[in-house]
């Protein structure tokens, strides 16, 4: 979770790959909201979510779970393993350390959960965002942000 | 058409797989089974909804519960569409003659296409529960059918 404390409380369960929740992660920069993030890869629609999902809960062993989503979502064409490095290289991870928490179970246990979670919350694409009573599934329309300003 | 409800027994009907052989109502019996029928392989929201099932189809396995997917699709663009996908829920091909099945179940649409439906049957081969989405374009969750299973007490 990030953002002011006290401001509107927004869930956002989506995956690295997908352009739509990068498109989503973008605008929600620009607004003043508390957002916690949930992965929800889907392999067969993008085979590097997975991945991607798991490196970050490993960076965020170390610290650094918003730094490495931020960069994920920057350049979603950079997914593969040497990328993964390079993020968490950039970022001063301990490389070691990175590449065994995210092949941990224990990692890929707090991934699957934040899945399971979003099937049971009814998500059925990405993204899917939960905000005070309101859901928005699927590509980001500007009524959302008219929505999401409201307060 | 609205889709065939619960406590109605399965209609009699005949579905082909990719291995040729036919899958009838005589293949419900036993064990819970869900019937996913989707409008077309390929298309965008099929795409998502049966990636997003094999997600979850281990937690489906450990319920008892078989998931199949259902179009008129022939069985070879289905099985090109699993492979594509990468998924393993078996497909059945509603293709001769086109739609038969679909509309014994109550979710043909009227463009020759399934409707987005959900079928689950228990082992007499009496539906359980049956969902359709509004339209065609919108994606039932894997609640739904998880719901329905905590409803009947599976």
């Amino acid at each position: 979770m990030r953002g002011p404390a006290g401001a509107r409380a927004v869930i956002v369960y989506g995956d690295y790959e997908c352009p739509f929740c990068a498109a989503l992660e973008a605008r929600l920069h620009e607004l003043e909201l508390r957002v916690t993030f949930r992965h929800f890869p889907v392999r067969a629609s993008h085979p590097r979510a997975q991945a991607a999902a798991l490196a970050a809960e490993a960076a965020g062993r170390q610290g650094a779970f918003w730094p490495f989503h931020d960069a994920l979502f920057a350049d979603q064409g950079r997914l593969e393993d040497p990328h993964l490095w390079a993020r968490a290289e950039a970022l001063g991870l301990d490389l070691v350390r990175f590449d065994a928490d995210r092949r941990s179970d224990a990692v890929a246990a707090r991934v699957r959960e934040d899945f399971r979670g979003g099937i049971r919350a009814g998500v059925a694409t990405t993204p899917t965002l939960f905000s005070e009573g309101l859901k928005h599934a699927g590509r980001p329309v500007p009524e959302l942000w008219d929505a999401l300003r409201q307060g | 058409m609205p889709p065939i409800e619960a406590g109605q027994p399965a209609p009699e009907f005949s579905l082909g797989t990719y291995e040729g052989n036919r899958f009838t109502r005589e293949d419900l019996l036993g064990r819970i089974t869900v019937l996913v029928f989707y409008p077309f392989a390929f298309s965008p929201v099929c795409t998502e909804q049966l990636a997003i099932y094999q997600e979850v189809l281990e937690d489906f396995e450990a319920r008892g519960v078989t998931l199949y997917g259902v179009s008129c699709d022939s069985g070879w663009s289905q099985q090109a569409f699993r492979e594509k996908l990468g998924i393993t829920i078996e497909q059945l091909s509603d293709f001769e003659p086109k739609g038969a099945a679909c509309r014994a179940f109550g979710v043909l649409h009227p463009g020759g296409f399934p409707e987005r439906a959900l079928v689950m049957t228990g082992p007499d081969g009496v539906v359980l529960w049956s969902h359709q989405a509004s339209n065609p374009a919108e994606l039932p969750g894997a609640n739904l059918i998880f719901d329905a299973l905590d409803a009947v007490g599976v």
